[in-house]
């Protein structure tokens, strides 16, 4: 017997399992529509998926440039870099985008049904591929240039990894169902972002934040490190940069990455799983309430 | 049993004067200026499995809104939608394609949305590429498509998806006449395999020869539901109604029609009359201060509300001057060159320019046509036949 779908005023509740199996079987329209963001964006363009590769490559340069001006670079710069920064991309760009995804695609909110999720979802999910080039260029070059992997604390690499995605669908699911009421929330999310940035130790290594605020006497600046902390970006760059990034001197005052260890890092980023997939719950539950109306308000 | 059913449903809009889209204009502008618009209101109906029904309404009355219910793009303000089976909507031409890609990756795409997977696809690609009659452009980019050939595309890919239940919302009016006639073959091959259809639509021709039952929407609310035939002669009486109500509106009665007359011989018309008689209306107007230039016009409508002919006194040449009491306007139809059948006559007074109307009688008058025996004729031409000697 084929099922009965009902469609009600119920403002809906959002039942997980019900909409994932929803989501599942449309799952063909995620694929399509992430295909179709990456074909539309590279499309009638020279280089292609290349620049995607070199937005990494423009930061490189310009930022040892910087850090060699301002002294105290963090040795050797490239994968310390990289490794923050590709994940801060992939968060970027999910967010970036995703605040328009529902309004960049009016014309099929309007005309055809399918779950809304899918249209924040499509973002995360090109954020992902350039994300996965970028990466896969990355680690060739952490291999051919000698940098290499260390089994004690690539292990990481996962567990940031799933935070840093778990954050991304929370945050582009959260914006764009904003953005649909609030067109301020686009432009917002654009400065926001640029201040995110340099919060986040990506350019600069955490090891010197945590020295200059905890050295100091000044009570407010040890909340100024607990503030810098409730940054999930912070835990999960630095996550990425202990997995890939070894200092060339051990023994470098400060620590770049201190003052956590590999192991108290993983149990954070376990942890902050867990705290991440109750934010995507909250998201994608606002996200549910608003797409219902998404079709009258574009 | 019901593919789907409509209960009580009624969908609200909200009218912004000017739509505050950002957090300091809504700020500033304290409560939000909406206005309620009920595009539906408890509107109810089934349709059983298998059957096929026609969605009819003036535009505005709620058609598109309804269907975009039934399809879950919008959801009831009140009331309930249950639907049972996989459904696939065609609602707007070339909905859910993208112009960057080209017809092959759209036709994935949309497949997509009405739930096939890429190996389901795979499947029927070639048959939708072959239905759609576009093998020379899968590979173009469909921005560079005709809007025919967008129609066509979608057209395909909605049927081939095999849905249980398919939506279908006037995009049939595009298209050639043999692509037209293809959709209206695979209509009925889907009516034959029990799918169900839900068809909005203004040509009525097409409800009454393909729909088994048809729903007429107006302002929002249901109409007439019932046979098609019903229906869509109630729709065609409507038209003609709404034109009456809105020439109430504007119109004033400075001039009345305060008797109508059919005439055949000097006699009030009491029978049928007989092709290629001559036939008299009389209509008596009055006007209780004087109206400049007034014009009487008439209407006639067959037995499926087409129009048939109109006639007025301007076009006549007949200037009825300044018009103070009451006269009496005949019309003499000359020999009646039409086919057998009911008649429908409307009347009206209106300005020269038309931008008054007086007064149009909503109550029709009506008479038949008989044609003489054996004759198949849809008009009579007056000929005159003649002979010479060469």
């Amino acid at each position: 017997m084929t099922e009965v779908t009902e469609r009600t005023s119920e403002p809906p509740r959002l039942r997980v399992g019900v909409r994932l199996r929803e989501l599942a079987g449309y799952r063909e329209v995620l694929w399509n529509l992430v295909r179709k963001e990456l074909k539309v964006k590279y499309t009638a363009s020279v280089l292609g998926a290349v620049w995607s590769l070199l937005n990494p490559v423009v930061f490189l340069v310009v930022f040892s440039f910087v850090s060699k001006m301002l002294g105290g670079a963090v040795d050797p710069y490239a994968p310390f870099l990289l490794a923050g920064l590709l994940a801060w991309n992939l968060f970027n760009v999910s967010v970036l985008n995703g605040a328009q995804s529902v309004i960049a695609n009016a014309n099929l909110v309007k005309k055809v049904y399918f779950p809304r999720e899918i249209l924040p979802l499509a973002t995360v999910g090109v954020g992902l591929v350039d994300f996965i080039l970028q990466s896969a260029v990355f680690f060739v070059f952490l291999v051919v240039f000698g940098y290499g992997f260390q089994p004690d604390v690539v292990w990481l690499y996962p567990f940031a990894f799933v935070d840093l995605v778990l954050f991304s669908v929370a945050l582009t699911m959260f914006v764009s169902s904003l953005n649909v009421r609030y067109r301020d929330v686009q432009h917002l999310i654009g400065l926001a972002l640029l201040v995110w940035f340099w919060l986040t130790p990506i350019v600069y290594p955490i090891g010197r934040v945590y020295d200059r605020l905890t050295i100091s006497t000044n009570s407010l600046a040890k909340v100024a490190w607990y503030g810098y902390l409730a940054n999930p970006m912070t835990w999960v760059v630095n996550g990425f940069q202990k997995a890939l990034f070894h200092p060339s001197d051990p023994k470098a005052t400060p620590p770049p990455l201190a003052p956590f260890t590999a192991e108290q890092l993983g149990l954070a980023l376990t942890a902050g799983a867990v705290v991440l997939l109750v934010l995507v719950y909250l998201a994608w539950r606002l996200y549910f309430s608003m797409s219902g109306d998404f079709a009258e308000e574009l | 049993m019901n593919a789907i059913e409509v209960v009580d449903v009624s969908k609200r809009f909200r009218v912004y004067r000017e739509k505050p889209t950002s957090l300091k204009q809504r700020l500033l502008s304290g409560r939000t200026r909406a206005e309620d618009f009920w595009a539906l209101t408890d509107v109810s109906f089934a349709v059983a499995q298998g059957d096929t029904l026609g969605l009819i309404g003036h535009n505005g009355s709620g058609k598109t809104t309804m269907l975009k219910v039934i399809a879950g793009i919008l959801r009831p303000t009140k009331g309930v939608v249950r639907e049972r089976g996989r459904i696939a909507g065609l609602l707007e031409l070339g909905a859910g394609f993208h112009p960057e890609l080209t017809g092959r990756e759209n036709v994935y795409l949309n497949a997509s949305f009405l739930g096939l997977s890429r190996a389901e696809t795979d499947r029927v690609y070639d048959e939708i590429v072959a239905f759609a009659e576009l093998e020379e452009f899968m590979d173009t980019a469909v921005k560079f498509y005709s809007s025919g050939m967008l129609v066509r595309l979608g057209f395909a890919v909605a049927v081939h998806v095999e849905p249980e239940i398919i939506l279908i919302d006037e995009v049939l009016a595009v298209g050639d006449e043999a692509f037209q006639a293809r959709c209206i073959d695979k209509v009925r091959s889907f009516q034959r395999d029990g799918r169900t259809i839900v068809f909005v639509t203004h040509a009525l021709d097409q409800v009454r020869h393909l729909c088994d039952h048809a729903v007429m929407l107006d302002h929002g609310r249901i109409h007439t539901t019932g046979s098609p035939d019903d229906v869509v002669r109630e729709m065609r009486l409507t038209i003609l109604h709404h034109d009456l109500e809105f020439a109430r509106e504007e119109g004033s009665k400075e001039v009345e029609i305060v008797g109508v007359e059919l005439l055949r011989d000097g006699r009030p018309v009491a029978e049928a009359v007989p092709s290629g008689e001559t036939v008299t209306i009389q209509v008596d107007v009055r006007a209780i201060d004087p109206v400049e230039d007034p014009v009487v016009s008439f209407a006639l409508h067959d037995a499926t509300n087409s129009f048939v002919f109109g006639y007025d006194t301007a076009t006549g040449g007949l200037a009825l001057g300044t018009l103070h009491g009451t006269r009496r306007i005949r019309f003499e139809l000359g020999p009646i060159p039409v086919t057998g059948g009911k008649y429908w006559l409307t009347l009206g007074v209106h300005s020269r320019d038309n931008a008054r109307v007086y007064h149009v009688q909503d109550e029709r008058y009506s008479f038949d046509v008989q044609q003489a025996d054996g004759r198949r004729d849809q008009l009579t031409f007056p000929v005159t036949a003649d002979m010479e000697t060469l």
